[in-house]
């Protein structure tokens, strides 16, 4: 007999859990706007992700645990957003980030324990690239200095062959390379066991210290927590006396009809979190309230179809009959309407910033449900359709002989 | 059988209920967040003393400011200030003001506030379009007399109606209550849009369905079966969408009570004008037709 530890238990649970959004959790929203005018034209996007390199190590020393970085191009505009889950002070997390980088090579002092400054910096530094050995194929990184930093470089590595250089990014060690040898004319290679994305993230983070980037805030905002790990437990609790009720007036109203909806709610949930687990969504309040918008709107596809099953019943046709007419008949509403919603979620989505979450959620939510309907609810329908039972048309809630007014 | 007779009526009370929130948000239109309109925004926590705040704010030479009251706090409002204003302002309040704490401080840079609200106006009448296009195009086989271009044409009216009645509504909570408009309002209104349209949809469908059965001896006795056949099924789905809001109403985060409300609000009226204003209009609309072809 297997038994389950403890800790598989934990395991468990946190894998169901998805992740929560900065306004769930509360923390900072900082946005910059980045100057890229002493930077050339097609350099741009790549200098962009050197400094979202740097930022994150920045973010990573203040000890934010998951902070969401990202850039965006607006226009000619170009944007650096920080999400910091958890920190209330902004002030400190903007000293912090707000530093435009500063790249810096140092050498051992005389007792050889600790690196001490040169003038050498990386406003000398005109290349920092990934390039591959022609006869080993490791990758290396490759830099080049200006004409002064060449004969700075040169004075330096020619006092410290045998032993290493660091280089410092924001007073940070990320790298120390041995001297072999006195490097003339400005051109060096960083060669160390890297692998493609160590030697890469090293290029990234040289390159960042070596383009002048200055950053302005353009946008600072302190998100409270809408959702304490307390108001978690009643939320879900809401939830669950939202769905409830829906089931009970399902079950009331529209009898086995109602019963297979539910059960078609229940497989809608389980794939809907099973999706936002897939594609790594990050739930927002917008998100939840989506989701419990694709609820109802999901519910709406079963009533449409139940009222179509129940009207042809009424018209006198079998259940069987009635059921798959039902769902072919009420195709074009369903059709129509959620066609609209789902142009209306592609808008909002395109449109982005904070009303994106939102869309997201009720577009996935909008597809899962009609999956749920037409193929679970379906399926079960199907299963009792031509059961003999199924002509009782009291289990549907459809009186007999009832004349459609006219 | 009288809903779709009794027409007159129901453009009457809609045009009650939709005027006084048109007249504010003609006269006190509707309160942008610092969202829309950029610019810091700073709340002081623990005090109530308007007076206070403002003369400290005018002795740290701040120009321009509002200062609003909002749940056992102030909210001080101004166009972008520079750090070391800022900073002298919260100094300054802690110390003069017995109980005042700096609880948050946002910003909004004017980048990033006018391409929001040219974002919200883009998307909002992109989504209008976009409905009147596809019902035009859904609806084009429709059998004579009526058009398709009608059927979009009373699903527009019937949305506006709607977009009208929160617009309204949050145009008086502004007035009176300080209530904010923010990007998720844009959201609720484009969801109400979505909703509204939805509901018209459905009945205009089975319209179209009865009008190609011709089971029925005229325009208006088919307009009305049609309404009754899908009044349980419209009811059914409003209310349990409203079930569900209000449950998020009672329970949701802060933060979303006011997205809720607008959505609350939105759908009722969507169910109302989609059975009550669209349907109706189709009706008057041949009417109209008709008696211009007699004289």
């Amino acid at each position: 007999m297997h038994v389950a530890k403890n800790g598989d238990l934990i395991n468990y649970s946190s894998n169901i859990n998805i992740k929560q959004g900065l306004d769930l959790q509360g923390g900072s929203h900082l946005v910059y706007t980045v100057d890229m005018s002493g930077v050339a034209e097609k350099e741009r996007s790549d200098a962009l992700a050197s400094l979202q390199k740097v930022i994150e190590n920045r973010v990573n020393a203040f000890g934010v645990s998951e902070p969401v970085i990202y850039t965006a191009k607006n226009g000619g505009e170009y944007r650096l957003t920080v999400e910091l889950a958890g920190v209330k002070d902004t002030q400190a997390a903007m000293d912090l980030i707000g530093k435009t980088a500063k790249l810096d090579f140092r050498e051992l002092d005389a007792a050889g324990t600790n690196f001490q400054k040169t003038d050498l910096t990386g406003s000398d530094l005109t290349k920092a690239s990934v390039a591959f050995d022609q006869s080993t194929n490791a990758p290396y990184v490759a830099i080049e200095f200006n004409a002064a930093g060449a004969t700075l470089f040169d004075t330096l590595t020619a006092r410290n062959v045998g032993k290493p250089l660091g280089i410092y990014l924001d007073d940070q060690l990320i790298s120390y390379p041995n001297v072999s040898q006195e490097i003339t004319g400005g051109k060096a290679q960083i060669t160390g066991k890297y692998t493609y994305t160590e030697a890469r993230n090293l290029a990234i983070q040289l390159d960042a210290g070596r383009l002048p980037m200055p950053i302005n805030i353009a946008e600072q905002r302190t998100v409270e927590a809408t959702l304490g790990q307390d108001s978690i437990h009643k939320s879900i609790v809401a939830a669950i006396i939202g769905i409830l009720i829906v089931s009970l007036f399902m079950i009331f109203y529209y009898r086995v009809l109602g019963v297979f909806s539910t059960i078609g709610l229940g497989l809608y949930l389980l794939f809907t979190i099973a999706l936002f687990k897939l594609f790594g969504i990050t739930l927002t309040m917008g998100g939840v309230a989506g989701l419990i918008l694709s609820i109802g709107m999901s519910m709406e596809t079963d009533v449409l179809v139940f009222e179509r099953i129940r009207e042809e019943m009424r018209n006198g046709r079998t259940f069987a009959y009635a059921s798959s007419l039902g769902f072919t008949r009420a195709w074009t509403s369903i059709r129509d309407s959620n066609a609209v919603s789902l142009i209306i979620c592609g808008l909002l989505i395109w449109a982005g910033g904070t009303v994106r979450g939102f869309a997201i959620v009720l577009a996935l939510g909008i597809v899962v449900g009609l999956v749920t309907t037409f193929l679970g609810t379906r399926a079960l329908i199907n299963l009792i359709a031509r059961r003999k039972f199924a002509e009782d048309t009291r289990l549907f809630n459809v009186a007999k002989e009832k004349e459609v007014s006219k | 059988m009288k809903l779709i007779s009794m027409r007159k009526w129901w453009y009457i009370l809609s045009l009650v209920i939709i005027i006084p929130g048109t007249l504010s948000l003609a006269v006190w239109r509707l309160k942008p967040s610092i969202d829309f309109t950029g610019g810091t925004q700073i709340e002081f926590s623990g005090t109530q003393d308007q007076a206070k705040l403002d003369t400290i704010a005018k002795t740290d030479k701040l120009e321009n400011y509002t200062i609003t009251k909002a749940n056992g706090s102030l909210i001080f409002r101004t166009k972008t200030v520079d750090l070391v204003k800022q900073n002298k302002l919260k100094a300054d309040v802690e110390s003069q003001i017995s109980g005042a704490k700096q609880t948050r401080v946002d910003t909004v840079g004017p980048s990033i506030s006018k391409e929001l609200t040219r974002n919200s106006i883009l998307m909002t009448v992109a989504a209008c379009l976009v409905i009147i296009a596809y019902i035009a195009i859904m609806f084009r086989k429709i059998p004579k007399p009526a058009n398709s271009w009608e059927f979009g044409t009373a699903a527009i009216i019937a949305l506006l109606h709607d977009a009208l009645v929160v617009l309204g509504v949050f145009s008086l909570l502004g007035h009176f209550f300080n209530v904010e408009v923010d990007p998720l309002f844009i959201t609720a209104i484009l969801t109400i849009i979505g909703f509204s349209v939805h509901d018209t949809i459905v009945i205009f469908d089975r319209i179209r369905e009865n009008l190609v059965r011709g089971s029925y001896p005229d325009f208006e006795t088919t307009v009305t079966v049609s309404v009754y056949e899908m009044l349980p099924r419209t009811i059914n789905t409003s209310f349990l969408v409203w079930v569900i809001l209000l449950v998020l109403y009672f329970f949701g985060g802060e933060s979303t009570k006011y997205f809720v409300l607008a959505l609350l609000i939105g759908i009722l009226s969507g169910t109302y004008s989609s059975i009550l204003n669209a349907s109706p209009l189709l009706v008057s609309w041949e009417e109209f037709k008709a008696k211009r072809k007699k004289h």
